[in-house]
């Protein structure tokens, strides 16, 4: 009798067991789907903003819309030729300052400053202008040079990319650096090798595609910023004539053409997309392979 | 040293200019910038009061928050502890490419393409069944408004908030997960059980910092927005036309009618930058604690 029940409870115990574990996989299951849904989730909207930016943009592209000067948009004349100079102009010039200070600040960061209030100071502002609203930034470069100056200008646009630029450089050259063994150095020192002439020589070189991949991601970053163009280098319809006078840029001319509403400068902002995410996106995938193929990270939060 | 001090500079003149700019605002209105919600330009007339612009950008980021971090969060348990290991590389790499588009391009095709899909799939079935007992559906939905800017910025976000996802999962030690699978958890409870509590800390980080980057947001917003101004900038439903601190300044920078209206403009920055400093910190004090833990500790 004893027997018989405690069998009972047993198989009792036994279902029970087996239903609970299936509802733990059924869970289990449930919650691999909605991961699935949301990477899907992500990868759609990828997905149509490349599609309708080639579909759109495609039939548009021209000679005389990359190279020409902006016509009638209401007719659909002319080009995008001053954005494009405009962009490579400020964007370039904005590399020019960001690079040199960006590279220095790293290699200060991960070579001489050791530990102490400074450089947990400068890395923590540098993190600090990493997160600042580049429609923030834009306002440093109207307050500083266009009020200065009287005219919004090349100068003001590239002040202020390159401030969103120089967080980006310093941090990927501080962080590459650091990987570069030890013993490279040791090296150095054994052979009597100033300090100056190991890092410049032996860390910078080995580390140079590194560092060379902050700077790039750094310039895909700040050619498709637009908030701090507004206030800097205002847009204009016309070619480039002066640094102290303003320019256009890809990213404002696509703006401007999406708030208008004609048919044709819808069409001339999507062929105008087009070549933005050609530029920028060529620089990341080129990047991203090369790394992959080198073997090293690329972190994308910078 | 002279190159480390160049970025403190920098610190010191976005300190400075936006402190500067808007000097003249806080002492024409003092506190009521703070609190006003009119928004008038004419001379002789002016007001300026920042608060619908403060709560439209809060609203909108909050929608992001809702939905981005959920999605960001299946994204990196799916890549970091569920997909088949030679999945991972390429599918972060896709994520990644959303994260190098361009926000103006995200705008652009929100404009002319995402809001239809929002007005026709979403917002029109919401209003049609709640319209009458729910007030967040409201309103007539034209597909420009807090909702899709929400939507959009919550795309936005995916990719940063989930790649520091992954990161942060990453650094939890392997011991954590074979002790969950030892006592026979499956994939999810030990996700959960192990993982996720580890993490904690630093999700919360990633998730902080995707706020700040909604928070900031301009161009993306300024498209899908609606762009209305004043007091009826106070989302009532999901459905309303808003602006948001970041959106106003665009729009209105370079029509300011006067020193005044610049100002005002300037100020906005001004409490934007305070609002993304302090969400920035947070979110940094956050991370670091995480990634600082050694393994083994107690988090």
């Amino acid at each position: 009798m004893s027997r018989g029940s405690g069998k009972n409870y047993r198989t009792l115990i036994h279902d029970q067991m087996k239903k609970k574990y299936q509802r733990r996989i059924i869970i289990n299951n449930l919650v691999t789907v909605f991961a699935i849904i949301c990477l899907v989730a992500a990868i759609v909207p990828l997905g149509s903003i490349l599609l309708e930016v080639i579909k759109n943009g495609a039939g548009v592209l021209s000679f005389e819309f990359l190279t020409g000067p902006q016509g009638s948009i209401i007719t659909g004349k002319g080009g995008i030729g001053p954005a494009i100079q405009g962009t490579l102009i400020v964007v370039g010039l904005a590399s020019l300052i960001a690079t040199p200070v960006g590279v220095l600040a790293g290699i200060y960061l991960s070579e001489f400053a050791g530990i102490g209030i400074f450089p947990s100071a400068v890395r923590f502002l540098n993190d600090m202008l990493t997160g600042l609203p580049s429609v923030v930034i834009g306002i440093v470069g109207y307050v500083t040079i266009v009020i200065a100056l009287g005219s919004f200008s090349v100068w003001a646009g590239a002040l202020a990319l390159s401030i969103i630029m120089i967080p980006i450089v310093v941090r990927v050259t501080e962080e590459t650096l650091k990987i570069v063994p030890h013993s490279l150095r040791e090296g150095g020192y054994a052979l009597g090798i100033s300090k100056a002439k190991i890092t410049m020589n032996i860390v910078l070189t080995t580390a140079k595609s590194g560092v060379l991949t902050g700077i790039v991601l750094g310039i895909a970053r700040i050619a498709g910023e637009t908030a701090p163009l507004i206030m800097t280098i205002l847009g204009t319809s016309l070619f480039f004539s002066s640094l102290n006078g303003p320019v256009d840029a890809l990213p404002l001319r696509i703006w401007r053409l999406a708030s208008q509403p004609y048919e044709h400068a819808h069409a001339f902002g999507w062929g105008a997309a087009l070549v933005l995410i050609l530029m920028v996106l060529s620089l990341n995938v080129g990047l991203r392979l090369l790394a992959y193929r080198k073997g090293f990270a690329i972190r994308t939060e910078v | 040293m002279g190159a480390a001090s160049y970025t403190l500079l920098m610190v010191a003149l976005v300190t400075y200019s936006v402190v500067h700019g808007s000097s003249q605002i806080f002492s024409y209105e003092g506190l009521n910038f703070l609190t006003g919600t009119d928004w008038n330009a004419v001379e002789g007339r002016e007001s300026f009061g920042a608060l619908p612009y403060i709560v439209g950008t809060l609203v909108s980021a909050g929608i992001a928050m809702a939905i981005g971090v959920p999605i960001s969060l299946g994204i990196a348990i799916f890549i970091s502890e569920m997909s088949p290991s030679r999945l991972a590389t390429p599918l972060s790499f896709i994520i990644e490419l959303l994260a190098a588009v361009p926000s103006i391009i995200y705008g652009l095709w929100a404009l002319f393409v995402f809001r239809f899909w929002i007005r026709d799939f979403i917002e029109m079935p919401l209003y049609n069944a709640f319209h009458g007992s729910v007030p967040f559906f409201a309103k007539y939905p034209f597909g420009l408004d807090v909702f899709t800017a929400g939507i959009v910025l919550s795309i936005m976000i995916i990719p940063i908030v989930s790649s520091i996802c992954r990161e942060v999962m990453r650094v939890v030690p392997n011991s954590q997960r074979e002790a969950a699978y030892s006592l026979g958890a499956t994939r999810w409870e030990t996700v959960r059980i192990a993982v996720i509590p580890y993490a904690k800390s630093g999700i919360l980080g990633a998730a902080i910092l995707g706020l700040g980057r909604a928070v900031g947001e301009t161009m993306l917003v300024t498209l899908v927005i609606g762009n209305v101004i004043g007091a009826a900038a106070i989302p009532t439903s999901l459905f309303s036309q808003s602006q948001t601190l970041s959106s106003l300044i665009a729009n209105e920078f370079n029509e300011a009618s006067s020193d005044l209206h610049l100002s005002a403009l300037i100020g906005l920055g001004a409490v934007l930058l305070m609002l993304t400093i302090a969400i920035n910190i947070g979110a940094q004090l956050l991370v670091k604690r995480m990634v600082k833990v050694p393994s083994g500790e107690k988090n």
